[in-house]
Parts: C-alpha cells; sequence; structure tokens
C-alpha cells in the first residue's frame, strides 16, 4: 500500500518536491534544491527511489544531479557532458529517463547521452548526431532541444527521441542507427507544399501508451497525433480538442486508450490556456473524443501556459493527475482529472512535474 | 619550485563542491593549468568553469593582473587569479 507520493518539480529556479499521502489532498512542500539552478527535468526511479536532476546554469553549464535520499541531499557530475572541441558546448540537459541500468540524457544543442554507472560519468550516444538530416536541424522556440526520451520497456534497444525543431527519431539497435519518424505530421511553419516533411516537425511533447510498445502519442507544435506502429506512420487525434497547440501530453498508467493533454491557445495567440480558463482534456477511447475537465480550475483571467514536461500522472488506482504552471502554481487531480486542487503557488516557472509513489 | 598562484573563487563554485576552499595555492604557468589543478583536486570543477570549445564558461570572468583572461594566458609566479560569476541569470 502506498504511503506516500513524491510529486518532483523542476523550476526555473531550482527543484523542489511535494510529498502527500496517498489520499492525495495535501502536500507539503521542500526545497529549492540544486543550488536553485535552472532544472528542465527531475525524475525518479521507481525500484530505488534515486532522484535526478537535469538542467543548467548559465555560469556553470549543463549538469545531472542525484539524490539517494529523497531530496535531502544532491550530488552533481558532467564527466563526459560533453561534445568534441569545437563544437557548440552543451548548454543545458533537457530530459532524463531511466532503464534498468541505463540513464539517459538529453541535451541542447540537441543530441543524447547515456550513463551505465547510475550518473557518475556520459558517453554520447553520438549515432543521433550522425544522421545525415542533422545539419539541417533548426532550434524552435525553446533552443535546439532533445526534450522527449522513450525507451521500450520491453526492449532497451529501442528508443524514440523528440527533438525541437527535428523531429521524432527512432533507433532499434541502441542508438547506433538512427530514422526519422515523421510521417503524417504537419509543420504549419513551413510553405503550404512542404509541410509533410520527411523531418523538421515540430514536436512538443512524445510519450508511449502503457502495454502498448507501438503505441505513441505526441503532442506536436502543429495539432495532436497518435500512431500505432512505432512512429512510422502519425494519425491526427486534434478533432474535438479546443486547439491543436499545446506542449504537455500524459498517459494513464494502466489504460492505453487514455491520455491527458493541456492544449493552449495557439503558437501565436499568448500561448496560455484558450479563453483564460484552465482546462484538462481527457481522451478515454485513443483520441477519438475528448472531455474538458475543469472542476476546481482557474475558470476566469487564468494566463498562463504549460510546459512540454509539466504535466504526469501516478500509478495509484484512480491515477493521479499532476501540472504545473508558467506562473509557478501546481495543480492536482486524485481521481483522474474529474476534479482538481492547487496543491502549491508562488514557485518560479515550473518546467517538469513528475511524480514517485512509494509503498509503505 | 616557482612560487605559487593564488587563484580566489566564488562562493557559488565553492557551494557545489563542499570539500572545496576560496583562496586556493596553485602551481601553474597557465590559467588551462590552473583549472587542471582545480580539477585534480575537486573532480568537475574544471567542467563548472570551462566549456568544451575549450574556453572559460561566458558567464565566468577569470581575471588576472586586472586584465579579463583566457585559457591561454600566461601567469606569473606568485600572481592572484581572480574566477567571478558574471551578471547574467533572470
Amino acid at each position: 500500500m502506498a504511503s506516500k507520493v513524491l510529486v518532483l518539480i523542476g523550476t526555473k529556479k531550482g527543484a523542489f518536491i511535494l510529498e502527500g499521502d496517498a489520499s492525495r489532498r495535501s502536500f507539503a512542500l521542500r526545497g529549492p534544491y540544486c543550488d536553485n539552478w535552472p532544472m528542465n527535468h527531475v525524475i525518479a526511479d521507481r525500484e530505488s527511489g534515486t532522484l535526478y536532476a537535469g538542467g543548467g546554469n548559465e555560469w556553470f553549464g549543463p549538469a545531472v544531479w542525484k539524490s539517494s535520499d529523497l531530496g535531502a541531499t544532491w550530488t552533481h557530475s558532467s564527466e563526459g557532458l560533453a561534445y568534441q572541441a569545437g563544437e557548440d558546448p552543451i548548454k543545458s540537459v533537457w530530459s532524463l529517463a531511466r532503464h534498468d541500468d541505463r540513464l539517459y540524457a538529453g541535451v541542447e544543442p540537441a543530441g543524447l547521452f547515456r550513463s551505465d554507472d547510475d550518473g557518475q560519468s556520459w558517453k554520447q550516444v553520438a549515432g543521433l548526431r550522425n544522421h545525415p538530416s542533422r545539419p539541417s536541424w533548426h532550434p524552435g522556440g525553446g533552443g535546439l532541444i532533445l526534450h522527449s526520451l522513450v525507451v521500450n520497456p520491453k526492449n532497451p534497444q529501442e528508443l524514440w527521441v523528440g527533438i525541437s525543431a527535428a523531429g521524432v527519431f527512432h533507433t532499434s539497435d541502441g542508438g547506433e542507427s538512427w530514422e526519422a519518424r515523421n510521417r503524417g505530421t504537419r509543420a504549419d511553419f513551413l510553405p503550404e507544399d512542404m509541410r509533410y516533411p520527411e523531418f523538421g516537425q515540430c514536436v512538443h511533447c512524445l510519450v508511449m501508451a502503457p502495454g502498448m510498445t507501438n503505441r505513441l502519442y505526441q503532442q506536436n507544435h502543429c495539432g495532436m497525433y497518435r500512431s500505432d506502429d512505432g512512429g512510422q506512420h502519425w494519425e491526427s487525434i486534434e478533432k474535438g480538442l479546443p486547439s491543436s497547440f499545446g506542449f504537455p501530453a500524459a498517459t494513464h498508467p494502466r489504460d492505453p486508450e487514455s491520455l491527458f493533454l493541456l492544449p493552449l491557445n495557439g503558437d501565436t495567440a499568448g500561448r496560455y490556456v484558450p479563453g483564460g480558463k484552465a482546462a484538462v482534456w481527457r481522451t478515454r477511447n485513443a483520441g477519438e473524443s475528448w472531455d474538458a475537465l475543469s472542476d476546481g480550475l482557474p475558470q476566469e483571467n487564468a494566463f498562463f501556459g504549460v510546459l512540454r514536461q509539466a504535466m504526469a500522472t501516478d500509478r495509484l488506482d484512480p491515477a493521479g493527475v499532476y501540472f504545473g504552471t508558467s506562473s509557478g502554481a501546481v495543480y492536482a487531480s486524485a481521481d483522474e482529472g474529474n476534479r482538481w486542487r492547487q496543491i502549491a503557488e508562488h514557485l518560479p516557472t515550473v518546467f517538469s512535474v513528475e511524480t514517485l509513489v512509494i509503498e509503505g | 619550485m616557482a612560487q605559487p598562484v593564488v587563484v580566489i573563487l566564488p562562493s557559488a563554485l565553492a557551494d557545489l563542491f563542499p570539500d572545496s576552499e576560496r583562496r586556493v595555492e596553485v602551481q601553474a604557468s597557465t590559467v588551462d593549468g590552473v583549472m587542471n589543478v582545480l580539477d585534480r583536486r575537486w573532480p568537475g570543477m574544471r567542467d563548472r568553469l570551462c566549456d568544451s570549445r575549450p574556453a572559460i564558461r561566458r558567464h565566468i570572468n577569470v581575471f588576472v593582473d586586472g586584465e579579463r583572461a583566457t585559457l591561454a594566458t600566461v601567469l606569473k609566479p606568485g600572481t592572484e587569479v581572480y574566477v567571478l560569476t558574471a551578471i547574467s541569470g533572470g
């Protein structure tokens, strides 16, 4: 039985932890951690409880921080987290993923690194940057960033990454070779006859459905999509949503048909919740239809956005859903999105939200 | 042996390395050499101050004899090397 739920929060000025019990009615805030560095992604290893935080500091560069005592103390390392001399240096770590003994880090400028010693040292997964399309990768508004990392839980040699704005790339040989997987996703920012390129799409968030390693969902700058063949073909599932634009997507812990989104009003319209009214949108049928969930969320004068890694679920039943805003608030639902309450406010801009359930 | 150079480190850096000192005596003849000595003493410190170009990080300033230094700057014995965090952030 779960005794604790930790909500791990990466912000513009450090990492924070919200700690609550399984009822998820109230949470206590701890932090800031990681010396107030901008922290783009804070994750937990479900088995060991080790926390990892990836970010970068304008003064001191990129690093992955680690805590083995649920955030009380932290160490940091960037050994090997570097490109060759002469290349643009790595500015920041953007995304982290843990699978068995492997820890992956996606960085800016876009590239992928792997640690086999629990974050002490890193080696580049060089095949990705050797992809022939790489000279043509262009940064999105947030930079040329590798922000989404999806590892096949049944086959660690298979990975997908999302790069803004280069698109989705896939490897089935542990990162030696990669192929672009963007067929069916639009690039509305290109001339009309070039809107379905092989690569160059602005993927915002890529996630895998639980128990279905071929089902991926992606929130894109230009639409919302589902793939049932590991990203080889993408189908639009944006019908019924208030906007095709948004950043995060969060899967249900058990149901591959369910997904949570937080659409924003559009890339040139302010990028906040539509009409100043906040809502999480949920599908229960893999994107055929959508419901707006707004009970407990601000319904007037809300001018915040929610960034690409700032929404997550927990693995309890019913699943908890959480998101953090650009204005430093965190909202939680203990019943799969039906009702919401604010569990933190006045934090720095929230970059990421993840969860860790600790058994009692 | 030549007189060591004296390196003064910023507090934000010292916070990252709990065993470090703010004022360090180092045997080195260039700023690059200082960085290597610091890294041997406190593993990882060079990465915090230098990038992979290689160069001193953009928002780190190193001053020697009143001038902004690079990794190649030559140090006279006994000189003081100031490592400072630049005005940046947000």
